[in-house]
C-alpha cells in the first residue's frame, strides 16, 4: 500500500507506543500515532498490523483497548483512507460488534469515523447498519455510546441516503429499535432530528406508522427540567420544539395524534395544555379535511371549554390561535366534487355555540365568545364572509335591542372586531364586498355611538368609523357629510372628553387622507369661521370655553392636514391667522401665538414625507414666518403686541421648531435653492426674499446693537442645522465667525446660546480639513479668552460644552481634549455644578441641533464611547478631588451612566458599583435621584451582582425613602420594589426589618409615594411565602 | 426525563364546573389619573377628600378572583360606594358583595381584602371588611370570623390559605 513513503519513524517505534497505550495504558500515545500517519511515518495497515497480537488477546479489557487506539486513529485520519482499506476496516469492525459489550464502545467509535469517510465504498452503509441493528442492543449501552450510534446513522443518512432508502422500510423499523426507551435528553434531540429527516426525506415507513409515532409520541408532553448549572445545554423549550416538529410533520399520524392532543387538552397541567394546542396549531400547516373530519367536534369543544374557562390568558391566546389555523386548514383544502365541505359545518357549530353569548353583553362568556368568531373569521375569505354575514345583522340588531351604553359599546366593540377582519381581504373580483349590504344600518349604529352621551361608547364609535371608512367605496358623500360633521363635534368636546377630543382629531386626519374632498368642504369651511370669530370675539368673551375652543380649533386644522391638498387650505389660514393676531388686537397672548406655532409644527411633521407638501411648506411658511420676526425685531418707540410677544423666548424657541422641521426633510436642491436666500439675509440685511419687504430700518443682527434682532439668531440656527450635509453654505467663514462673536460678548443668554449652538451645529457637519481645524482653533482661542475674562465666563462655557458635544458625537479627534477641558472645570468654584450638568447635555439626545433628523453626524455608539474614554478619569477625579466639589464628579458622573445603554453598563458594574453607592449618601437630591434611576434597571437585570451588596442598598433605600424630595422618595421605593428580584434568600434576613420600615411611607403625605410604598411593600411580604 | 410519565389526565380545573361559569363583569375604572397637585411637593394628599375610595380601590380592585381571571372589580365584588375612609379617624370600612348568595369563597375573599389592607394603609388605621347586608347565606358567620384578629393571624399561619390568599393579591401574571 502506501509502503514506499519513507520510513522517518521506524516500526519499532510504533510498537512502543502501541504498548506504551496498550498495556501501559497511558493516553498520550495515541494523538502521538494518529499525527504520524496523518503526516506520512505510517499507514493504518501497520498500525494494524503493530496492534496485531492485542487485538486478538483473549482478555477483553486488553482487545478493547486495542481498538479504542484504532478507533482514535481513524476518527483523526478518516479522510486518508483508501476504499481497500476502508473494506477491511469495516469487515473487522462489523465482526467485533459480536465481541464482549466491553469492546462495543470502541468498536462504535471506529465506525462512527467509517460512517464520515468520504470514499466507503457503495453497500457498505447498509451493512453496517444492519449489524448494528442486528448485534447491538442499544438502549444497554452508555449514554455516550448511545450518542455515538445516532452519528453513525446521522452520518449515514447525510451521505448514503439513496442507499439507506434501499433498506425500505427495514431502517425505520431498525431506527425504532435503537431509540425506543431512551431517557437522555441530548440523545433525544438527536433522536428526534433524525425521525424528522426520515418523515421530510420520504424513507419508507411501510407498515410501522403507528410504532414510529408511539416511540416519538411518549415523551409528549415533555416533562423536562434541565437540572442546575445546566450541564448539557439542552433546554426544555429545546426538546418541545424538536418534538413538535417530529409529530407535526406528517398527516399520516393524524389519526394517532389527534386523540392524544385532545386528551392532554384536558390535562390539568397549564404548559401540557399549551404544548397541545401549540402542536395542533402546527400541525394545521400540513393536514388536510381528511385528517381532520373525525375530530373536529371534540377539537372544538376542547379549544371552546378552554378559551371560555381559563384563568390563563396564555391558553385563550393559544386556543384562538389553534382554532385560527384549523379553520385556514379546513378553507385551504381541495375538495372532490362530491365531498361535503367540512368547513361550513365547522363554522356552523362555533356559530351555534357563541352566537348567544353575544346577545347578553353584560356577561362574562360575551368577549371569549367573540373572539373564538373574529379567529376563525380571520382564517379565510370565506370563513370571514360565512361569520360576518351570521354575525353582522345579530350584532346590529342587538345594538337596537339594548339601551344601556355600556352594553352598547360592548356590542360595537365586537362589531368593531368583526368590521377589521374585512381589511384582511380584498374583494377585487366582487362587485361589492360583503358589507355593502349593511351598510347604512352600520353608520346610523355609528353616529348613535357618536352621540351619545358615554364617552366609552363615543370612543368605540370613532373607532369603528375609521375602520368603515378605510373600506373602499362603501361610504356615500351624504355619509360622509354626517361623519365629517360629528367629527366636528367632538373635536370640540371640553376638557373632560380629552380621550374622545383625540381620537375625533386621529380619525379626521386618517379619514382626511382617503376622502379629502369630503373634509375641505364640509370642515375647513367651520374650521376657518370658527377661528375669525375667535379673533373678533376674544377680547369680548374672554373665559376660558373661549380660549380652549379657540385652542382645539388650531388642533383640528393641524390634525386634518394629511392630504397635500388640505395643506394648501389650512397652512394659509393659520399663517394669516398669526398675521392678523399682529394687526388687529392687541391681547394675543404668547400662549395663543405658541398654540398656532405647535399647529404649524405638526403640519410641518405631516407633510415631510411627501416632497411636494414639504416644499410647499417650506417655501410658504419659512419666509411668512420670517418677515413676521424681522417686523416683529424692528426698533419701533411703540412696540406692537404681536411684536413684544414674537421675541420672547418660549415663542422664538417653537418659530424656531418649525422652521427647523420645516427644513430637515427638503432634498439637497431645494434646501440649497433656500440657503441662497437665508443666509445673505441674517449677513447683509438682504430682505428680498420676503414676503413683506418694507422694514423701517435695516435688519443686522449681527452688528446692530439691539438686543432684538440678534435674538432672531435662534431662527438662523433652526434652518442652517436642519440643512442636509451636502448642501453648501454661502459665506460660510463670515458666518462663523459672527456667531462666534455673539456667542462670547453679549450678556443676553438666549442669542449667545443659540449662536453657540448653531456654530456647534455647523462644525459638526463640516468634512474633516483645513477649514474645520481653523474654526476649531479659532472656537478655543475665543472660549479661553472667554474663561479668562470673568465677565463672559458662563457663556464661554456654554460654547466649550456645544463645540465638545458636536465633536463627541462625530468621534472627532479633538473631542478628548475638550472633554478634559470640560472634566478641569468640575472642580472650578463657580462654573463645577454647571460642568456637571454639562455631561447631561453631552450624553442626551437634543430636540433642535446636533440630531440625526437634522442631518447631524451623530455616531452611534458615541455614549458607549465616550463611558470608555472617560468614567475611568472621571473616576479618578473624583478622588483626587477636595471634598467640596466631589458632588460634581459623582452627578457627572451619574449623567453619563444614567444615559448608557444598561447592556453596556452590565459589564462594568462591578467596578462602578461601590462609587455609586457613595453618590446615594451624597447630599444632592439631583445625584440622588440620579443614581437611583440608575440602579434600578440594574437591579432587574443583574441581581447576582447587586446582591452582594444587599445590606448598603437596603439601608441607603430605606434612608432616602425619607427624603425631602418626592421624587427621591419615590425612586428609593422603586428601587426598594426592585429589590425584591435578588434571589429570596439573600432578602430574607432584611424581610421583617423592611416590612417594618416600609410602613412609614404608607402614611406618606403624597399619593404617589404612598402608591410606590404599598406595591413595594406588597411584594416585601411575598417574599419566601406560599403561593408568590 | 421519562417517557409519558405524570402526565395528567382530563377533569380537574381544566374540566371541572365553575361554580358561576358565566357572571357578569362590570367595567374596570382606568388608572387614577395623576393631578397637579398630586405633583406639588408642598401639597399633602389626605388618604380621603373627594377620592379616598379611588385610593383605596388602587388597593383592594386588582386583588384576583380565587376562581376567574378576573378582578374583584370586574365582578362588582367590591364598588365605590362601599369603602368608606376617614382619614382624621384613621378608619376604614369595605362592604364586599359575594357573586352568589352561597358562594363558598366568600370568607377567603374577606380574607384578601382584610390582607391587602392590612399590608397597605398604615398601622393608624382600623379596618372593619364584612359582606353588604343580604348579599350571602351565612352572612353573619363570616363576618364574625373575619372580625375576630385571633382567628385571622391564625388563619394567615394555615400555609395552604396564606397561598391562597398571596396568589389573589400576586399581579397579574
Amino acid at each position: 500500500m502506501a509502503a514506499a513513503v519513507g520510513a522517518a519513524a521506524p516500526p519499532g517505534a510504533l510498537w512502543g507506543l502501541v504498548q506504551d497505550f496498550v498495556m501501559g495504558q497511558q493516553e498520550a500515545p495515541a494523538s502521538q500515532v494518529a499525527a504520524d500517519v496523518k503526516s506520512g511515518s505510517y499507514t493504518i495497515l501497520q498500525v494494524v498490523e503493530a496492534l496485531g497480537s492485542s487485538l486478538e488477546n483473549p482478555e477483553p479489557r486488553t482487545r478493547a483497548r486495542g481498538i479504542q487506539l484504532l478507533s482514535q486513529v481513524l476518527l483523526q485520519c478518516y479522510s486518508l483512507l483508501l476504499e481497500k482499506e476502508v473494506v477491511h476496516l469495516i469487515l473487522f469492525y462489523e465482526n467485533r460488534l459480536k465481541d464482549h459489550h466491553l469492546v462495543i464502545p470502541s468498536v462504535l467509535q471506529g465506525l462512527r469515523a467509517l460512517s464520515m469517510c468520504g470514499s466507503l465504498p457503495p453497500g457498505l452503509a447498509v451493512s453496517v447498519l444492519k449489524a448494528i441493528f442486528q448485534e447491538v442492543h442499544v438502549q444497554s449501552l452508555l449514554q455516550v455510546d448511545r450518542h455515538t450510534v445516532y452519528s453513525i446513522i446521522t452520518n449515514f443518512m447525510r451521505s448514503r441516503e439513496e442507499e439507506l432508502k434501499g433498506l425500505g422500510a427495514d431502517f425505520t423499523f431498525g431506527f425504532i429499535q435503537v431509540m425506543d426507551g431512551e431517557k437522555d435528553p441530548r440523545n433525544l434531540l438527536v433522536a428526534f432530528r433524525i425521525v424528522h429527516e426520515i418523515i421530510s426525506r420520504d424513507y419508507s415507513l411501510g407498515p410501522f406508522v403507528e410504532e414510529l409515532f408511539e416511540v416519538t409520541s411518549c415523551y409528549f408532553p415533555i416533562d423536562f427540567t434541565p437540572p442546575p448549572n445546566d450541564p448539557y445545554g439542552v433546554q426544555r423549550e429545546d426538546l418541545i420544539l424538536s418534538l413538535r416538529a417530529v409529530l407535526a410533520s406528517t398527516p399520516r399520524f393524524a389519526e394517532f395524534l389527534l386523540p392524544l392532543l385532545i386528551e392532554k387538552v384536558d390535562s390539568e397541567i397549564l404548559s401540557a395544555k399549551l404544548d397541545s394546542l401549540q402542536t395542533l396549531n402546527a400541525c394545521c400547516a400540513v393536514y388536510g379535511q381528511k385528517e381532520l373530519k373525525d375530530f373536529l367536534p371534540s377539537l372544538w369543544a376542547s379549544i371552546r371549554r378552554e378559551v371560555f374557562q381559563t384563568a390563563s390568558e396564555r391558553v385563550e391566546a393559544e386556543g384562538l390561535a389553534a382554532l385560527h389555523s384549523l379553520t385556514a386548514c379546513l378553507s385551504r383544502s381541495v375538495l372532490r366534487a362530491d365531498a361535503e365541505d367540512l368547513l361550513d359545518s365547522f363554522l356552523s357549530n362555533i356559530l351555534q355555540d357563541c352566537r348567544h353569548h353575544l346577545c347578553e353583553p353584560d356577561m362574562k362568556l360575551v368577549w371569549p365568545s367573540a373572539k373564538l368568531l373574529q379567529a376563525a373569521a380571520g382564517a379565510s375569505a370565506r370563513a370571514c364572509d360565512h361569520i360576518t354575514s351570521n354575525v353582522l345583522p345579530l350584532l346590529l340588531e342587538q345594538f337596537h335591542k339594548h339601551s344601556q351604553s355600556s352594553q352598547r359599546r360592548t356590542i360595537l366593540e365586537m362589531l368593531l372586531g368583526f368590521l377589521k377582519l374585512q381589511q384582511k381581504w380584498s374583494y377585487e373580483d366582487k362587485d361589492e364586498g360583503p358589507l355593502s349590504g349593511f351598510k347604512d344600518q352600520l353608520c346610523s349604529v355609528i353616529f348613535m355611538a357618536l352621540a351619545d352621551p358615554s364617552t366609552q361608547l363615543q370612543l368605540v364609535g370613532i373607532r369603528t368609523l375609521t375602520v368603515l371608512g378605510s373600506q373602499p367605496d362603501l361610504l356615500s358623500s351624504g355619509d360622509l357629510e354626517l361623519a365629517v360633521g360629528h367629527l366636528h363635534r367632538l373635536s370640540f368636546l371640553e376638557e373632560d372628553s380629552q380621550s374622545c377630543r383625540v381620537a375625533a382629531l386621529e380619525a379626521s386626519g386618517a379619514l382626511a387622507t382617503l376622502y379629502p374632498e369630503a373634509f375641505s368642504n364640509h370642515l375647513l369651511p367651520r374650521l376657518a369661521k370658527e377661528l375669525r370669530r375667535g379673533d373678533s370675539d376674544v377680547t369680548r368673551e374672554g373665559g376660558p370655553t373661549k380660549c380652549s375652543r379657540h385652542l382645539y380649533c388650531l388642533q383640528a386644522l393641524s390634525a386634518v392636514s394629511t392630504h397635500p391638498s388640505i395643506v394648501k387650505e389650512t397652512l394659509p389660514l393659520l399663517l394669516q391667522h398669526l398675521g392678523q393676531a399682529n394687526k388687529e388686537y392687541m391681547t394675543t397672548a404668547s400662549s395663543e401665538v405658541i398654540a398656532i406655532c405647535q399647529s404649524l409644527q405638526q403640519i410641518a411633521e405631516k407633510c415631510q414625507q411627501n416632497p411636494e407638501s414639504c416644499w410647499y411648506f417650506h417655501q410658504t411658511a419659512v419666509p411668512y414666518l420670517l418677515a413676521l420676526a424681522v417686523q416683529a425685531s424692528m426698533p419701533e418707540k411703540e412696540p406692537s403686541f404681536l411684536g413684544k410677544v414674537l421675541l420672547e423666548d418660549e415663542v422664538l424657541t417653537t418659530l424656531a421648531s418649525v422652521i427647523g422641521t420645516a427644513t430637515t426633510h427638503l432634498s439637497p436642491e431645494l434646501a440649497a435653492q433656500s440657503v441662497t436666500h437665508i443666509v445673505p439675509l441674517f449677513l447683509d440685511g438682504n430682505t428680498s426674499f420676503l414676503p413683506e419687504n418694507s422694514f423701517p430700518s435695516r435688519f443686522q443682527p449681527f452688528q446692530d446693537c439691539s438686543s432684538g434682532q440678534r435674538r432672531l439668531v435662534a431662527l438662523l440656527m433652526a434652518f442652517v442645522c436642519s440643512l442636509p450635509r451636502n448642501v453648501e453654505i454661502p459665506q460660510l467663514n463670515q458666518l462663523m465667525q459672527e456667531l462666534l462673536k455673539i456667542s462670547c460678548q453679549h450678556s443676553c443668554s438666549f442669542s449667545s446660546t443659540a449662536a453657540a449652538k448653531c456654530f456647534a451645529g455647523l462644525l459638526n457637519k463640516l468634512p474633516a480639513g483645513q477649514q474645520l481645524d481653523e474654526f476649531l482653533q479659532l472656537a478655543m482661542d475665543t472660549v479661553e479668552a472667554g474663561l479668562g475674562s470673568g465677565a463672559f465666563c458662563n457663556q464661554a462655557f456654554t460654547l466649550l460644552l456645544w463645540v465638545t458635544k458636536a465633536l463627541v458625537l462625530r468621534y472627532h479627534p479633538l473631542s478628548s481634549c475638550l472633554t478634559t477641558r470640560l472634566m478641569g472645570l468640575l472642580s472650578d468654584p463657580e462654573l463645577g455644578p454647571a460642568a456637571a450638568d454639562g455631561f447631561s447635555l453631552l450624553m442626551s439626545d437634543c430636540t433642535d441641533v446636533l440630531t440625526r433628523a437634522g442631518h447631524a453626524d451623530v455616531r452611534i455608539m458615541f455614549r458607549q464611547r465616550f463611558f470608555t474614554d472617560n468614567v475611568p478619569a472621571l473616576v479618578q477625579g473624583f478622588h483626587a478631588a477636595p471634598q467640596g466639589v466631589k458632588p460634581n464628579y459623582l452627578k457627572g458622573l451619574s449623567h453619563v451612566l444614567n444615559r448608557l445603554p444598561k447592556p453596556v453598563l452590565l459589564p462594568e458594574l462591578p467596578t462602578l458599583l461601590s462609587l455609586l453607592l457613595e453618590a446615594l449618601s451624597c447630599p444632592d437630591s439631583v445625584v440622588q435621584l440620579s443614581t437611583l434611576n440608575c440602579l434600578q434597571p440594574l437591579l432587574l437585570e443583574a441581581p447576582q451582582v447587586m446582591s452582594l451588596h444587599v445590606d448598603t442598598l437596603v439601608t441607603k433605600f430605606l434612608n432616602l425613602s425619607s427624603s425631602p424630595s418626592m421624587a427621591v422618595r419615590i425612586a428609593a421605593l422603586q428601587c426598594m420594589h426592585a429589590l425584591t428580584r435578588l434571589p429570596t434568600p439573600v432578602l430574607l434576613p432584611y424581610k421583617p426589618q423592611v416590612i417594618r420600615a416600609l410602613a412609614k411611607p404608607l402614611d406618606d403625605k403624597k399619593r404617589l409615594v404612598r402608591k410606590e410604598a404599598v406595591s413595594a411593600r406588597g411584594e416585601w411580604f411575598l417574599l419566601g411565602s406560599p403561593g408568590s | 426525563m421519562v417517557p409519558r410519565g405524570s402526565g395528567g389526565g382530563g377533569g380537574g380545573v381544566g374540566g371541572g364546573l365553575l361554580e358561576n361559569a358565566n357572571p357578569l363583569i362590570y367595567e374596570r375604572s382606568g388608572e387614577r389619573p395623576v393631578t397637579a397637585g398630586e405633583e406639588d411637593e408642598q401639597v399633602p394628599d389626605s388618604i380621603d377628600a373627594q377620592s379616598p375610595f379611588l385610593h383605596l380601590t388602587h388597593l383592594i380592585r386588582s386583588i384576583n378572583d380565587p376562581e376567574h381571571p378576573l378582578t374583584l372589580e370586574e365582578l362588582n365584588v367590591v364598588e365605590q360606594v362601599r369603602v368608606q375612609v376617614s382619614d382624621p379617624e384613621s378608619t376604614v370600612a369595605v362592604a364586599f358583595t359575594p357573586t352568589i348568595p352561597h358562594c363558598s369563597m366568600a370568607t377567603l375573599i374577606g380574607l384578601s381584602i382584610k390582607v391587602k389592607l392590612l399590608r397597605s394603609l398604615p398601622q393608624r388605621f382600623k379596618m372593619d371588611v364584612h359582606i353588604t347586608p343580604g348579599t350571602h347565606a351565612s352572612e353573619h358567620a363570616v363576618n364574625k370570623q373575619l372580625a375576630d384578629k385571633e382567628r385571622v393571624a391564625a388563619a394567615l399561619e394555615n400555609t395552604h390559605l396564606l397561598e391562597v390568599v398571596n396568589q389573589c393579591l400576586s399581579a397579574r401574571s
